[in-house]
């Protein structure tokens, strides 16, 4: 199965959605419908008021409309050896399952890859990430509960220096964005990244999951102006849940979506093409 | 927790105060306001759809339409109808004192095992079991085990499946006497058939007192149809909602109850083992509009309303229209508060006072009233001597009791129009 395919498939009901409301001009109904997919108020009636005005094809429009939101320019960095990309996010997100999932594809597109699990918070978080690291062959720096998550990292960034790893993949605790502390202990980790590594971390990838409301766009605030995320990834797009937040939050904060996790195997785990993931909606 | 939305709602109250009247033109601004709100909390549209039609149709009552100061009167029904979209009342899990059994489910990453230890400690005195029934996340039973051992309960790690893992665990709790085993199942997605079906078949075989579904409180649009499907194929006891501690809109919490009728039970308010809180409808509601003082703004409101109820009444008598209608609901509040002499020095018309009340008089005038017709009600004039015999048979009482009642009440009207006159001459 190709990726388009598996996008399809996982963005079924979404398309299923969709589908009905081009038929007619009943704007009604598709404010219903984006208000539905949790693209939010404000941008609803934005949209709205524009394809009101437009007198073409709406259909043509609105993808057009929303590719063009989505195509925020994304691309990969390298300041040094070994790459570091932290991976954080609410509890629950999905981060833990994301780092196996990213380990394998960075691992199936030839590098050498090595994770760190900085999660000293959740009960066997570690061993969650080492039964992943298990299963797609990758080294592993692990950690105890309650350790310091900054020199969990300090450590893992000196091995994966001396191991020569291509790219270094950390795990961090689930935290609410609103947790003052936890996004202290964030800074504090990539101060020591940038300290040992003469770098910034190359990726900090905020993960989001699909079926999040207007709160995603308070997470991708707070995590964007405090740690200066570089992307997003959103998880479990494959429920009902349509991930429309995204359209959102690359309006507001121009934050390009990187991937986008859609199941539960290892390579449940595709690169973000706007034009797909439109495509995917409102086509057959 | 709710402060967002909390921001927003007293905001457009300090608006909603200020108006003078409730036109049409304020119903439907306000109706306006509050729709975008929701939306921006999360509230699922078509919940928000049901709750302004509701809602429109109280601000468009009467008592609000001719109030002077309808604010208050709106903030009032606004909560009345929250309290009612939350549920009204508390619902407590009904556990009794041999065995229960709860069994969590939900999508992955919702908080079930958390949530799990979390009411292990809350339950502690029924010796709870804490059951992994998670044989798919690598570690999951491994967690629980961890929090189990924190919470000091009783613990049974996952087997290769689901059911030999509850025939162990139920086989154990019988042995050992918990009164209480609690299921932490694999998360899931609703549409995900056949994980649907082994829950489905789970939960025939092994009966739950409760079937309670984990929801994130950070959830969007999609809350309801998790609900919705999880009570459709599963069937579901009671929500928990989790992760209530951050910004969380708040919109699951105002979704959930409409679309699946399945009551909150707790939520979740923190990564501490006691942050699970007891879900009260009337107090979430109080939190969302921002007002701790509700409670007083009602008894406020409510009382606003009998003083304007009096006012009203007050400018009937002195046009000359009261009627035995009027005498009788008088007579029903002089009752509800019992000390007579206190009502008739709160009258405005010191004439009234000449004529002489006492108790048991009021019973007795309040039958003979309520054994007249609403016309002889309305018009006393028409009583004449056949009907006055009616009344006094069916009231238990004499002729000579309903001429005296007649006559008071004449002498009443007879004030009031002296009065009207008066006010006429000056």
């Amino acid at each position: 199965m190709n990726i388009f395919e598996k996008l399809k498939g996982a963005l079924k009901k979404t398309r299923e959605k969709f589908r009905g409301i081009f038929f007619s001009d009943n704007l009604e109904e598709l404010e219903e419908i984006l208000l539905s997919a949790d693209i939010g108020t404000q941008l609803t009636q934005k949209l709205i008021e524009e394809c009101k005005k437009f007198s073409g094809d709406k259909k043509e429009f609105l993808k057009e409309k929303l590719i063009n939101i989505l195509s925020i320019p994304y691309k990969e960095r390298f300041f040094s050896s070994p790459k570091v990309i932290l991976v954080v996010g609410v509890n629950g997100s999905g981060k833990t399952t994301t780092v196996g999932k990213l380990a394998y594809y960075y691992k199936i597109n030839h590098n050498d890859v090595i994770i760190a699990s900085a999660d000293t918070y959740r009960d066997a978080a570690t061993e969650q990430l080492k039964i992943w690291a298990e299963k797609i062959n990758t080294e592993i720096v692990l950690s105890q509960k309650g350790q310091d998550s900054a020199a969990v990292v300090f450590d893992a960034i000196q091995s994966a220096q001396k191991r020569k790893k291509d790219i270094l993949l950390i795990d961090t605790a689930g935290r609410l964005h609103t947790r003052k502390e936890l996004i202290e202990e964030l800074k504090k980790i990539i101060r020591v990244i940038n300290k040992i590594k003469k770098s910034k971390p190359e990726e900090i990838f905020l993960i989001i999951d699909a079926t999040v409301g207007q709160n995603g766009i308070e997470q991708a605030k707070v995590f964007k102006d405090e740690i200066d995320i570089t992307g997003i990834i959103i998880t479990k797009l494959d429920g009902t849940a349509k991930g429309g937040i995204l359209i959102p939050i690359a309006y507001e904060f121009k934050l390009p979506i990187c991937y986008i996790g859609c199941g539960e195997n290892i390579d449940d785990l595709i690169p973000f093409s706007p034009e797909d993931f439109v495509k995917a909606i409102f086509e057959d | 927790m709710f402060d967002i939305i909390a921001d927003r709602f007293i905001k457009l109250q300090r608006k909603i105060l200020g108006y003078g009247r409730l036109s049409q033109k304020e119903i439907s601004d306000t109706l306006r306001e509050i729709r975008i709100l929701l939306l921006d909390a999360d509230v699922n549209y078509k919940v928000v759809g049901e709750f302004l039609r509701s809602l429109e149709e109280k601000l468009k009552s009467e008592k609000i339409a001719s109030s002077l100061k309808p604010g208050e009167l709106v903030i009032v029904e606004l909560y009345k109808e929250i309290v009612k979209l939350l549920g009204e009342k508390p619902t407590k899990l009904n556990l009794t004192n041999q065995f229960n059994i709860l069994c969590l489910f939900g999508l992955q990453g919702t908080g079930k095992t958390t949530t799990a230890a979390k009411l292990a400690y809350y339950y502690k005195e029924k010796k709870p079991l804490l059951v992994a029934c998670d044989p798919k996340r690598p570690a999951a039973s491994l967690q629980l085990q961890k929090l189990a051992e924190r919470v000091k309960v009783d613990f049974i790690p996952v087997k290769e499946d689901i059911f030999t893992t509850a025939k162990v665990a139920l086989e154990f709790a019988k042995k050992n006497n918990n009164q209480l085993v609690l299921f932490d199942t694999a998360g899931r997605l609703h549409i995900d058939e056949e994980l649907m079906k082994e829950l489905k078949e789970f939960k025939e075989k092994i009966k739950p007192n409760y079937n309670l579904l984990v929801v994130d409180g950070m959830v969007g649009q999609d809350a309801v149809n998790q609900a919705k499907e999880f009570n459709e194929k599963i069937g579901i006891d009671g929500v928990i909602i989790t992760k209530m501690d951050g910004d969380a809109k708040g919109g699951a919490c105002l979704s959930i109850r409409a679309v699946s009728k399945a009551p909150i039970i707790f939520i979740g308010i923190g990564e501490k083992i006691d942050d699970l809180q007891e879900f009260h409808p009337d107090r979430i509601a109080s939190r969302i509009l921002g007002r701790g003082d509700i409670k007083t703004l009602i008894e406020k409101v409510e009382s606003a309303v009998n003083r304007e109820d009096q006012e009203k009444l007050t400018k009937k008598f002195l046009k000359g229209e009261f009627n035995l209608e009027d005498f009788l609901n008088q007579l029903k509040i002089i009752k509800k508060m019992g000390s007579l002499q206190k009502i008739l020095s709160m009258m405005p018309i010191p004439e009234l006072k000449v004529i002489n009340f006492d108790e048991k008089e009021i019973i007795k005038m309040e039958a003979i009233i309520l054994s007249m017709t609403k016309e002889e009600r309305r018009n006393p004039k028409i009583i004449d001597g056949s009907r006055k015999k009616r009344i006094a048979l069916g009231s238990g009482t004499t002729v000579a009791d309903v001429n005296r009642l007649l006559n008071d009440f004449f002498q009443a009207q007879k004030l009031a129009k002296l009065f009207k006159d008066k006010r006429k001459i000056f």
